[in-house]
C-alpha cells in the first residue's frame, strides 16, 4: 500500500455537495498535481462530517485541521499554505463555537464533536466510501468473516438478541427478536433494508449510505445467515441519487471480493442485494408499503398480522431493518454484545444518531449515547440557538412525533422517556423551535403532511386526519370556534386508535402532544384571536409605536392600500381593517417603529 | 397527445422490459426506467409496459398515478424543487415558495407558459445544514432569502436566450 505524508479529506455527503465539494476536490488535484505532489498526498471524497452547518468542510491530516465553508477559491492558499509550507491557514479554520485556542482546532477539540459517539457513522467522513479496501482497512467484512468462520446462526441471533439492540427507525422493537421470529418456517426468505427515509429533517440513513455503504451490506450478510435468506433488497428512495449511486459501486465490488454472491469466504452459504428504488411516497417507509412497492404494486399497507417475519414481501419471511439499526451490527459482532450493552440506558442500548435542525447554530448530524439529554444536544453539541432567542421546543420523530418543550430538557432521550412525555424516538429527526415559531402552525405542517402522503386505504387515516386539518387551518386563520380543541383530541385518540398502519396510528401526535403542551397557544388563537409567536399572518397586526415615530410619514407613502394615516403633528397609526399585512411598512421604516403583535 | 413519441425510445423499452421480465417484481424498475427514456409517462408509454410485462394497463396507471416521482405530462425545461422539509419550513421555504410563485406567475406542480420551468414542492432534500433550499435541475441552492430568487432565475432565463 502507497504512504502518503498528508491526507486531505473532503467531505462528499449531500449538504457539501450541494455548497460545492466536487469543485473543490477538483482544485486540490489541480493544485497538488502542478506542485508535483500527488505521491505524498491524498485527496479522499469521503462521506458526511456532520457538522453541515460549516460546510464544505476539509480535513487535512496528520494534523486534524479542520477548515470549513471553503471556497474553490481558497484551495490554492491551502496548498500553497499548509501543503507545502506547514502553515495551517487560520483565516479558513473552523470557529464556530469558541471551545478551543483558534491554532489547535482539531476534530475532538470541537464542542460539536466531543460529547459525540459514533458507532453507526464511525466510518462517516474517515474512508473513501467508494473504495471497499479502505472498508477493509477499518475491520470492514470481518464480522461476516467471524460468522462464517464458526458461528452458528442461533449464536448470531443471540448475539444481536444480548446486545439489546433496537430499530432504529421509529417503533424501536428488539432487532434480535425480529431475526429469532424470522429463523423457522417457510423458504425463501428474505432480508430487507428500509432505506426509504422519508421523515422531513431526518437525514442519517443518507449519511451512512453515502458514507459507510459496505456496513449496510455486510450486516445484511450477516442476517442472511442467520435465519437463512440468500437474496436481500434495500429499498433506498430516489431523492437520495449519491446514495443510490454509491450503493450500486458498493454491491458490485462486494461481488468482485467474493463478498456477495456464491459461496461466500468458501461457505455453503450464498447472499446477493438487488437495490429497489422509491418513487416519492412517505408511505412505503412503512413496512407492509414497502413490500407492496418492491412487489410493483401501489404502496399501501397491509394488515398485521401476519407479521413480516412470517409472511412479508412475495409472501416469504421477511427481516426488515432499518438502515442505522444494520450499521450498529458489524461492530457488535465483531466487539461483542457486552461491548455494546455497557452504552446507553437500561433499556435502550447503544447511540443514536439525530439530524439537528431548524433553530440551532450547529446543525448537522450527531451520534450520542442514549440517555444524553436534550440540553446536551441543543446547547453542548449543538451550540444552543441563533441569535439569542429563546428555546421553545424540540420536534422529535417527524409527523410521527411531538413536541418536546422547555421543561423536560434535562430528560434523558431514550425510546421510553421520549414515549412517556408524548413523543417518540422515530428515525431521529431533532428540529429545534424557538419564540417565533407558533406551535398551532407546526402542528398544521406535520398535519399537512400527513393528510398529503396518507395512501387513502383506511377511512381514519383518509377521511379522520383531513378533518384535523380542517380545524387547524380554521384556528390559524383566526376562525377557530370554542370546542375546536376538544373536538382535535377527540378525533385524534379515535384515528390512533383505528387506523391501519404506523403512518394513520401516529399522525395525530403531532397535534395531542402541542395541545398538551402548549394549550395555551391553542386558547389564544381560538378565543382571542392571537398568535402568541406572532407567526400566524391573519391573526397578525401591525402596530406603530407612538414614541418611536418620527412622523416622517415614508410609511403611509410606500402602503400600497392607503391603511396608514397621521400628520406632523401626531404620531402615525394603522387601520386593522384596512391593512393586507403585506410587511412593507416595516421594511420601510428607518426607525424600527413598526413591530407586529 | 401533442407530440409523436420517437420510436428509438420505444426501442430501448423493449430491451429494459426483456432484461427485468424475469425479476420479481419488475414494473417499479421498468417504469423508472421508462420516465428516464421519455421524460414521462405518456399513456402509450404505460400502454406498451403493460402489454410487454403481460399486466392489466390499469395497474400500470394504478401506480403511476400513485407515485409523486411518475409524472404523466412533460416537465418544463428546468425544474425547481423546493424543500417543504421541517427544517426549510421553520426557516422560511414558504416565503422562498411563494416568491417563486410570483415570479413566475405559477401555482405549485404546473410549468409556466413558455415552458421554461415546472414548479414543484419537494420532500426532505436533507440538506437541512443549508435550510432553506431549492433544488434547480440538479443544482442546490441554500441558505436562501426571498429576494435571491430573480437573480437565480435570471440565469436559466439567460442561458435559454444565449
Amino acid at each position: 500500500m502507497e504512504l502518503f505524508r498528508s491526507h486531505v479529506l473532503v467531505c462528499g455527503g449531500t449538504g457539501c455537495t450541494s455548497s460545492g465539494s466536487a469543485q473543490i476536490i477538483e482544485q486540490f488535484e489541480k493544485h497538488i498535481a502542478e506542485r508535483g505532489l500527488e505521491r505524498e498526498i491524498k485527496v479522499v471524497r469521503t462521506g458526511c462530517f456532520g457538522l453541515c452547518e460549516a460546510g464544505p468542510v476539509v480535513i487535512v491530516y496528520p494534523e486534524g485541521a479542520f477548515y470549513s465553508r471553503v471556497k474553490p477559491e481558497d484551495v490554492n492558499e491551502i496548498v500553497e499554505e499548509h501543503l507545502l509550507k506547514g502553515r495551517i491557514v487560520q483565516r479558513l479554520i473552523y470557529k464556530g463555537d469558541g471551545a478551543a485556542p483558534e491554532r489547535e482546532r482539531s476534530l475532538d477539540k470541537i464542542g460539536f464533536y466531543k460529547k459525540q459517539k459514533r458507532i453507526a457513522l464511525r466510518n462517516c467522513g474517515v474512508i473513501d466510501p467508494e473504495n471497499i479496501d479502505e472498508y477493509i482497512a477499518m475491520d470492514g467484512y470481518q464480522a461476516l468473516a467471524k460468522v462464517l468462520g464458526g458461528m452458528k446462526p442461533m449464536d448470531v441471533v443471540n448475539t444481536v438478541l444480548e446486545s439489546g439492540l433496537r430499530g432504529r427507525g421509529g417503533a424501536g422493537f428488539p432487532t434480535g427478536l425480529k431475526w429469532k421470529f424470522a429463523m423457522g418456517g417457510a423458504t425463501p426468505k428474505y432480508i430487507v433494508c428500509n432505506a426509504d427515509e422519508g421523515d422531513p429533517g431526518a437525514f442519517m440513513d443518507r449519511s451512512v449510505l453515502e458514507g459507510d455503504p459496505h456496513a449496510v451490506l455486510e450486516a445484511m450478510a450477516i442476517a442472511g445467515y442467520a435465519v437463512g435468506a440468500s437474496q436481500g433488497y434495500i429499498y433506498v428512495r430516489a431523492e437520495y441519487p449519491i446514495a443510490v449511486k454509491r450503493l450500486g459501486i458498493a454491491i458490485g465490488q462486494a461481488r468482485e471480493y467474493g463478498l456477495l454472491g456464491k459461496n461466500i469466504f468458501g461457505s455453503e452459504f450464498d447472499f446477493d442485494i438487488e437495490l429497489r428504488l422509491g418513487a416519492g411516497a412517505f408511505v412505503c417507509g412503512e413496512e407492509t408499503a414497502l413490500f407492496s412497492s418492491i412487489e410493483g404494486e401501489r404502496g399501501e399497507p397491509r394488515p398485521k398480522p401476519p407479521f413480516p417475519a412470517v409472511k412479508g414481501v412475495f409472501g416469504g419471511p421477511t427481516i426488515i431493518n432499518n438502515v442505522e439499526t444494520l450499521a450498529n451490527i458489524p461492530q457488535i459482532i465483531v466487539r461483542g454484545p457486552e461491548w455494546f450493552s455497557a452504552i446507553g440506558t437500561e433499556k435502550s442500548k447503544g447511540t443514536k444518531v439525530f439530524a439537528l435542525g431548524g433553530k440551532v447554530n450547529n446543525t448537522g448530524l450527531v451520534e450520542v449515547p442514549m440517555g444524553t439529554t436534550l440540553r446536551e444536544i441543543v446547547y453542548e453539541i449543538g451550540g444552543g440557538i441563533p441569535g439569542g432567542k429563546a428555546f421553545k421546543a424540540a420536534q422529535t420523530g417527524g409527523p410521527s412525533g411531538g413536541c418536546i418543550p422547555a421543561e423536560h430538557l434535562d430528560t434523558p432521550i431514550d425510546y421510553d422517556s421520549l414515549a412517556a412525555i408524548g413523543s417518540m424516538m422515530g428515525s431521529g429527526g431533532l428540529i429545534v423551535l424557538d419564540e417565533d415559531d407558533c406551535m398551532v402552525d407546526i402542528a398544521r405542517f406535520f398535519l399537512e403532511f400527513t393528510v398529503d402522503e396518507s395512501c387513502g386505504k383506511c377511512p381514519p387515516c383518509r377521511i379522520g386526519t383531513r378533518r384535523m386539518l380542517e380545524i387547524l387551518e380554521r384556528i390559524v386563520s383566526g376562525k377557530g370556534e370554542p370546542g375546536d380543541i376538544d373536538k382535535l383530541i377527540k378525533l385524534g385518540s379515535t384515528i390512533k386508535r383505528t387506523a391501519m398502519c404506523g403512518l394513520g396510528q401516529s399522525a395525530p401526535n403531532p397535534v395531542l402532544s402541542t395541545i398538551r403542551y402548549f394549550r395555551d397557544e391553542y386558547e389564544a388563537h381560538i378565543n382571542e384571536k392571537r398568535c402568541p409567536a406572532g407567526h400566524c399572518k391573519a391573526l397578525m397586526r401591525y402596530i406603530i409605536d407612538p414614541d418611536k415615530c418620527k412622523r416622517c410619514g415614508i410609511c403611509a407613502r410606500a402602503c400600497p392600500v392607503g391603511a396608514i394615516s397621521g400628520d406632523k403633528t401626531r404620531p402615525y397609526t394603522i387601520d386593522p381593517a384596512v391593512c393586507v399585512k403585506c410587511g412593507l411598512c416595516i421594511e420601510k421604516c428607518r426607525f424600527g417603529a413598526i413591530y407586529t403583535k | 397527445m401533442g407530440k409523436k413519441l420517437d420510436p428509438k425510445l420505444f426501442e430501448a423499452l423493449e430491451q429494459v422490459i426483456v432484461r427485468y421480465k424475469d425479476h420479481k417484481g419488475p414494473l417499479m424498475p421498468v417504469m423508472q426506467a421508462a420516465q428516464d427514456l421519455f421524460g414521462y409517462l405518456p399513456i402509450e408509454v404505460q400502454d406498451y409496459i403493460a402489454r410487454g410485462l403481460d399486466i392489466p394497463l390499469v395497474k400500470v396507471y394504478g401506480v403511476a398515478t400513485f407515485y409523486s416521482q411518475f409524472k404523466l405530462e412533460p416537465n418544463g425545461e428546468n425544474t425547481i424543487s423546493v424543500c417543504l422539509g421541517t427544517a426549510c419550513y421553520v426557516r422560511g421555504a414558504q416565503k422562498v415558495l411563494d416568491r417563486l410563485k410570483e415570479e413566475l406567475g405559477i401555482e405549485e406542480g404546473k410549468t409556466t407558459p413558455d415552458g421554461l420551468f415546472t414548479l414543484s414542492g419537494t420532500r426532505c432534500l436533507g440538506c437541512c445544514g443549508l435550510a432553506p433550499v431549492i433544488m434547480i435541475n440538479d443544482d442546490v441552492y441554500g441558505r436562501l432569502k426571498p429576494d435571491d430568487i430573480p437573480g437565480i432565475l435570471d440565469k436559466y432565463r439567460r442561458a435559454r436566450s444565449a
